[in-house]
């Protein structure tokens, strides 16, 4: 097992994002408007299969899930959903090229050892992909650095630098860089604000950049 | 445990089987219930055999809903029988698979109906080769047809036929029976709308068969196994059998388990005899292991089932493509395997999941952390039964019921 068996699970980090009452978590929400319904979707690093759950019930996709962590996969067995205890460094070799309509990967790319082959992967198995992460080029996280000469810990990366599953950690600029070294095209990119809520105008790189807590990106490979 | 053990497989020791009974009683008049298949209804196997008139012992769990959707098939292993949740008619022990399945428990006989039957070829009630030959009046002995992991579901679905139940809710078994989960899968996939298969794989290993294989071979090397006819000769292969179940037994376990159990500790003292009595206690466990298991199995029929076990490959009745024998599925998998399984590996459970992916199937996936080995699927391991739980209700929850 790689990157985060020994420390608290992806998602946990996540759950403190905010809700709307009880509801979906709000960048949940953000990933719902992007998948077509009836789609068949696979989520990679599904935690306890909120997302899948979610899309499911609002969408009525065809959903499957990869996750690290036997907590999680049991929490999705309760849920009904066919969840496999498995690695993304490791396992995606093994689906076929265009499996699925979409692929998506939320707050996890990020603790993947090999960030770029699993997003060659990704862009492999689906005929479009969905991919969210904590952006490191946040204001607070550039102020904590900058100011406090600290590793930072945000609502978004809770976990010390000693024992955080984020090992490979990037800015919306420098993902949007990987995208074009893979030839990934951009179909939809956005970013979210500190309360998980999208930034409604589109706005320069930069901005987003600075701005933006999350990054979130449709993309499908060119020349599909 | 028992000091006697220490020279019971001796090969100077008074010989264990002489005395008792020279057939296995369960064979010919099981405490069971039964399911006849006369002329008409023969069991066609891939050896390409008609085997007419055959019989399945059987036990039920439940009741069956009116709308017959609630059935649940267990499918038990190598040496395992139909008393799942019943008391062993030979050695007095609870069910097989108390721990998983009862009352409450995730396969919930309050809400569902069990099935187990011995498999074709067994000893438990089924016909198997300690069965009488209807040609020639005297057990079948090695006349009886190799059978394989297919002709056992094909003689289980005969008996669902005969039960009246068309469609299973759910498919359970672990090691063997985990074979025939995917075998039911692949043969019946409109019969089954859940299926579990636990600590197994889609073919036998190499090195399986070779344990296997060192199995038989202590059986036809005992004098008294006679060629298979020791059922006429009033003996029985005993020290064959035991030694094979005492070489299979290590399989089913892990060394750290064996380690934790029995580490090097001397039986009843601290210090060696300097002779081959049994000095240490894993060497009395592994005695008590084939003597008990002689009590109550058929030598024969371990022969049988472990050929059958050997012959299985779901790949290569699929044209080698082993996603081919899901291809259009429409039944659920759970997949469970165990981290110190050796005999079958989490890697032999991941090239199931991966084909059913390949071929679009819904399946889900846990290994289950444990130092307990092969033999985990039949012990009180929370996290299996947490899986299961949480699989079996969503998939009845799916089905209405």
């Amino acid at each position: 097992m790689s990157a985060g068996s020994h420390h608290a699970a992806p998602w946990d980090a996540a759950a403190g994002l905010p809700r709307e009452g009880a509801g979906p978590r709000v960048d949940h929400l953000v990933v719902l408007d992007l998948v077509p319904a009836g789609a068949r979707v696979l989520d990679i690093g599904c935690g306890d299969g909120a997302l899948l759950a979610l899309l499911r019930d609002r969408r009525g996709i065809d959903g499957r899930g990869i996750e690290l962590s036997r907590e999680g996969v049991n929490a999705c067995l309760a849920r009904g959903l066919p969840v496999i205890q498995g690695d993304a460094d490791t396992d995606l070799a093994n689906y076929p090229d265009g499996a699925f309509d979409v692929v998506v990967m939320s707050q996890t790319i990020q603790a993947t050892r090999q960030p770029r082959e699993v997003l060659e992967h990704l862009l492999r198995i689906g005929r479009h992909v969905i991919i969210t992460f904590p952006n490191f080029g946040h204001w607070r996280v550039r102020a904590e650095l900058a100011l406090r000469g600290r590793m930072p810990m945000t609502d978004l990366l809770p976990e010390a630098w000693y024992e955080t599953a984020n090992i490979h950690h990037c800015t919306i600029r420098d993902f949007v860089g990987l995208c074009r070294l893979l030839g990934a095209r951009i179909e939809t990119a956005a970013a979210l604000d500190s309360r998980g809520r999208a930034m409604r105008f589109a706005l320069p790189w930069w901005v987003w950049n600075l701005f933006g807590a999350q990054g979130v990106f449709l993309l499908a490979k060119d020349g599909r | 445990m028992d000091t006697q053990l220490d020279t019971a497989l001796r090969p100077d020791a008074a010989d264990p089987a002489a005395p008792r009974a020279a057939e296995p009683s369960q064979a010919l008049d099981p405490k069971s219930l039964i399911a006849r298949f006369g002329p008409d209804k023969p069991l066609l196997t891939d050896a390409g055999v008609a085997l007419a008139p055959f019989q399945i012992a059987y036990q039920t769990a439940g009741t069956l809903n009116a709308d017959r959707s609630n059935a649940v098939l267990i499918c038990h292993a190598l040496t395992g029988d139909q008393h799942f949740a019943h008391t062993h008619p030979v050695t007095g022990k609870p069910g097989w698979w108390e721990t998983l399945v009862g009352p409450g428990k995730p396969v919930d006989t309050d809400r569902y109906f069990v099935v187990c039957s011995n498999v074709i070829g067994s000893c438990m009630g089924s016909t198997g080769p300690a069965s009488i030959d209807p040609a020639t009046n005297r057990a079948y002995g090695l006349d009886f047809p190799l059978v394989t992991i297919r002709d056992m579901v094909r003689a289980q679905a005969m008996l669902l036929d005969h039960l009246g139940i068309d469609s299973l809710f759910l498919c359970i078994g672990g090691s063997m029976g985990g074979m025939q989960v995917l075998q039911w899968a692949a043969l019946y996939p409109e019969r089954v709308f859940a299926a579990m298969p636990i600590a197994t794989g889609a073919r036998h290993s190499a090195q399986n068969i070779a344990f296997h294989e060192v199995g038989r071979q202590a059986i036809m090397a005992d004098p008294a196994w006679a060629d298979g006819r020791y059922l006429e000769e009033g003996t029985r292969p005993a020290k064959g059998l035991g030694v094979a179940r005492m070489g299979a037994h290590i399989t089913y376990l892990s060394e750290p388990a064996l380690h934790r159990k029995f580490g090097r500790r001397f039986q009843g003292g601290s210090a060696p005899t300097f002779s081959f009595n049994a000095d240490f206690q894993i060497e009395s466990y592994l005695r008590h292991q084939g003597l008990s298991f002689v009590e109550r199995f058929d030598a024969n029929a371990y022969l049988y089932l472990t050929r059958a076990m050997d012959y299985f490959d779901l790949a290569e009745d699929h044209g080698g493509v082993l996603a081919n024998a899901f291809r259009g599925t429409k039944t659920r998998f759970c997949v469970i395997s165990f981290t110190s399984d050796w005999l079958f590996p989490t890697a032999d459970s991941r090239v199931i999941v991966h084909a059913m992916n390949a071929a679009a199937a819904p399946v889900a996936f846990v290994e289950v952390e444990t130092d307990k080995g092969h033999d985990a699927f039949l012990l009180d391991e929370p996290a299996m039964f947490a899986a299961a739980r949480g699989f079996i209700d969503a998939a009845a929850r799916a089905r209405g019921l």
